[in-house]
């Protein structure tokens, strides 16, 4: 994969929010908000940051990995995945519908390609991503796991076993990031449930924590990563605490938790896509 | 009484199904440099520390965090590895349904769930320790392959035949010392149900540690005139049904022996298998819909009525609905 520069980021940005939203438009189902909040860091480390090769291969060897443990954001996944070779985009038509390798939440089993665990019910993609590491370890594989989940999925008590794992069996070729959003499904995590210092939380489980405070902006995003690269190798798995904004590049979607899992009308779909310009042809 | 009676398979050493377990993982460890562990603070139970001890580096201690381990298990698939996980057949189950579903069964991993001080027979530490329901939970399950076996040799053989299996196998077995009573050298074909014992008065359908029941049972029985076939379902999921219902087609009716909820076991199999294709009578050895509780492995399976005496009784109860 070549290492795109920050003006093709942008681009690319550009139509994967495209996609996100006439994906979740398309079936009237989906989870646009989260989406569209980790475009930057989806189209980061998929067109800048990982070393992969989308002629997929499950074991990954030799290559970096990902895994999204938040599966419901499934539609900034897919996209990014087919806009950089894994399927034909025009298989993102097929978004949730009957027959589909495009499950509402990823799936190993119908062998989408760019897809190494199913996920969706929340805290467990952790787990999987140091097992994964610890894998790639054991086969001397110098290449880096990385992974994705949300902030209101901290609530889940799995994340912090995981949390416990990582550094006492010195996972250190992994970088686990959090959406840093602060909604959840009923509401603002304060109110929900509140996370109070995941930054203190996560340094005093031994991860070396780094902040993306712009999680939206792609160049701190890639700073971030690269950061986040520079610390690995030292017995320690890394943390990227990443601050964004649900519903980003979409004006009526930004900053609610209420774009969480509902579907655009054919009116805001309209607006969405005025705000959004196809760069790279629609599917 | 079982000393004085002349059953057809017979035993002059008793050990628990465990060290089976821990036997054979060490040597497909030996065999097999893929092969890794994962234990959640029972390696000592489960009898894993042989391997622990010779392969440190495959082997990964998660402490008593039962999901992390089933998580990490699934992810060490990726890159190749066949990860065995142990810890109590409650703890490999019940508490983690849902990591064992979506990041394992759904996932089609190649995990093999090792599952010790399953049933009654754990003992005193009583029911909240005795699962009697996780057969039932993981047969449920689309992708995963379920085998108790029913003495030492057997879970040995066992455990050396899943590691080359690819795909989620939940691997049932228990704490108490056992009659030892199959070969040392037999082959485990994962799926294939095996007749110990010819009969034609009617099938017993056994599996773990009430296939040694269902010996003595068949030689009590025989002591009555009674003509008993002895069948050991050590895999009960995928079901031999072609055994099964070629066994009934000429007895013309069943017993099932398991130490297990009725509800979701291997009865419970036996019985959709026969009403679907050749209805005959069925009774059904099991735990009647309650936990268990403190006492010793003899005294619990007699409270329960999960011993040879009550498959007995049930044999001529099944007979007089011929």
């Amino acid at each position: 994969m070549e290492k795109h520069s920050i003006e093709q980021l942008e681009d690319i940005c550009s139509q994967v929010r495209r996609d996100i939203v006439r994906m979740v438009h398309g079936v009237q189902s989906g989870h646009p908000g989260a989406s569209l909040g980790c475009t930057e860091f989806f189209v980061s480390l998929y067109f800048n940051q990982m070393n992969h090769n989308s002629s997929f291969n499950m074991d990954g060897t030799g290559e970096d990995i990902f895994f999204l443990s938040n599966g419901h954001i499934s539609p900034v996944w897919y996209s990014v995945l087919a806009r950089s070779g894994y399927f034909d985009p025009k298989e993102m038509s097929t978004f949730r519908k009957i027959n589909s390798r495009l499950q509402g939440h990823p799936a190993t089993e119908e062998n989408l390609p760019g897809i190494r665990i199913a996920s969706g019910s929340l805290g467990q993609g952790l787990s999987v991503a140091i097992g994964a590491a610890l894998a790639k370890k054991l086969n001397k594989d110098n290449s880096t796991v990385y992974m994705l989940m949300g902030d209101g999925e901290q609530q889940e008590g799995q994340v912090w076993e995981a949390a416990m794992a990582g550094p006492h069996h010195k996972v250190d070729n992994l970088i686990a990031t959090i959406d840093v959003n602060r909604q959840q499904i009923d509401g603002p995590t304060d109110l929900i449930m509140n996370l109070l210092d995941l930054k203190a939380k996560w340094e005093a489980f031994g991860w070396e924590v780094i902040e993306t405070k712009k999680g939206n902006d792609l160049r701190e995003v890639v700073a971030g990563l690269e950061k986040a690269k520079s610390l690995l190798g030292n017995g320690r798995p890394v943390l990227n605490l990443l601050h964004t904004e649900m519903g980003y590049g979409v004006d009526f979607m930004v900053g609610t938790h209420k774009w969480h899992g509902i579907a655009p009308s054919d009116e805001q779909l309209a607006t969405a896509l005025t705000q959004l310009e196809e760069t790279l042809g629609d599917f | 009484m079982e000393k004085t009676l002349d059953t057809k398979y017979t035993y002059t050493e008793k050990k628990d199904t465990r060290s089976g377990f821990g036997d054979g993982f060490l040597e497909v460890g030996r065999n097999n440099p893929n092969v890794v562990g994962l234990c959640a603070d029972l390696i000592g139970s489960l009898k894993m520390g042989a391997f622990q001890k010779e392969f440190p580096d495959r082997f990964f201690q998660i402490g008593i965090a039962e999901a992390n381990m089933m998580g990490i298990a699934a992810g060490l698939t990726i890159g190749g590895k066949i990860p065995f996980t142990g810890t109590f057949a409650n703890f490999s189950t019940g508490r983690v349904y849902d990591q064992i579903r979506q990041s394992i069964a759904y996932s089609g991993k190649n995990v093999k769930i090792c599952a010790s001080h399953a049933g009654l027979t754990l003992g005193e530490d009583g029911a909240t320790h005795q699962i009697l329901e996780d057969v039932g939970m993981m047969k449920m399950l689309p992708h995963m392959t379920v085998i108790n076996p029913c003495d030492y040799n057997q879970t040995k053989a066992a455990t050396i035949a899943i590691a080359d299996y690819e795909g989620p196998v939940y691997l049932r077995f228990g704490r108490p010392n056992w009659p030892i009573f199959t070969p040392a050298d037999q082959k485990f074909e994962i799926g294939k149900a095996w007749k110990m014992i010819d009969g034609t008065d009617v099938s017993i359908f056994a599996t773990g540690h009430l296939v040694w029941e269902a010996v003595v049972a068949e030689a009590m029985l025989r002591e009555e005139g009674i003509s008993a076939e002895v069948i050991n379902i050590h895999t009960i999921k995928p079901l031999d049904t072609e055994a099964i219902l070629a066994s009934v087609a000429k007895t013309g009716c069943a017993v099932s022996a398991e130490e297990h909820q009725l509800n979701g076991g291997l009865g419970d199999s036996i019985a959709q298998t026969l009403v679907r294709n050749q209805p005959a009578p069925l009774e059904m050895i099991g735990v009647d819909d309650s936990f268990g509780e403190s006492g010793t492995p003899t005294d619990l399976l007699e409270k329960y009525g999960l011993n040879a005496e009550n498959i007995v009784k049930a044999v001529k109860k099944v007979l007089a609905r011929k």
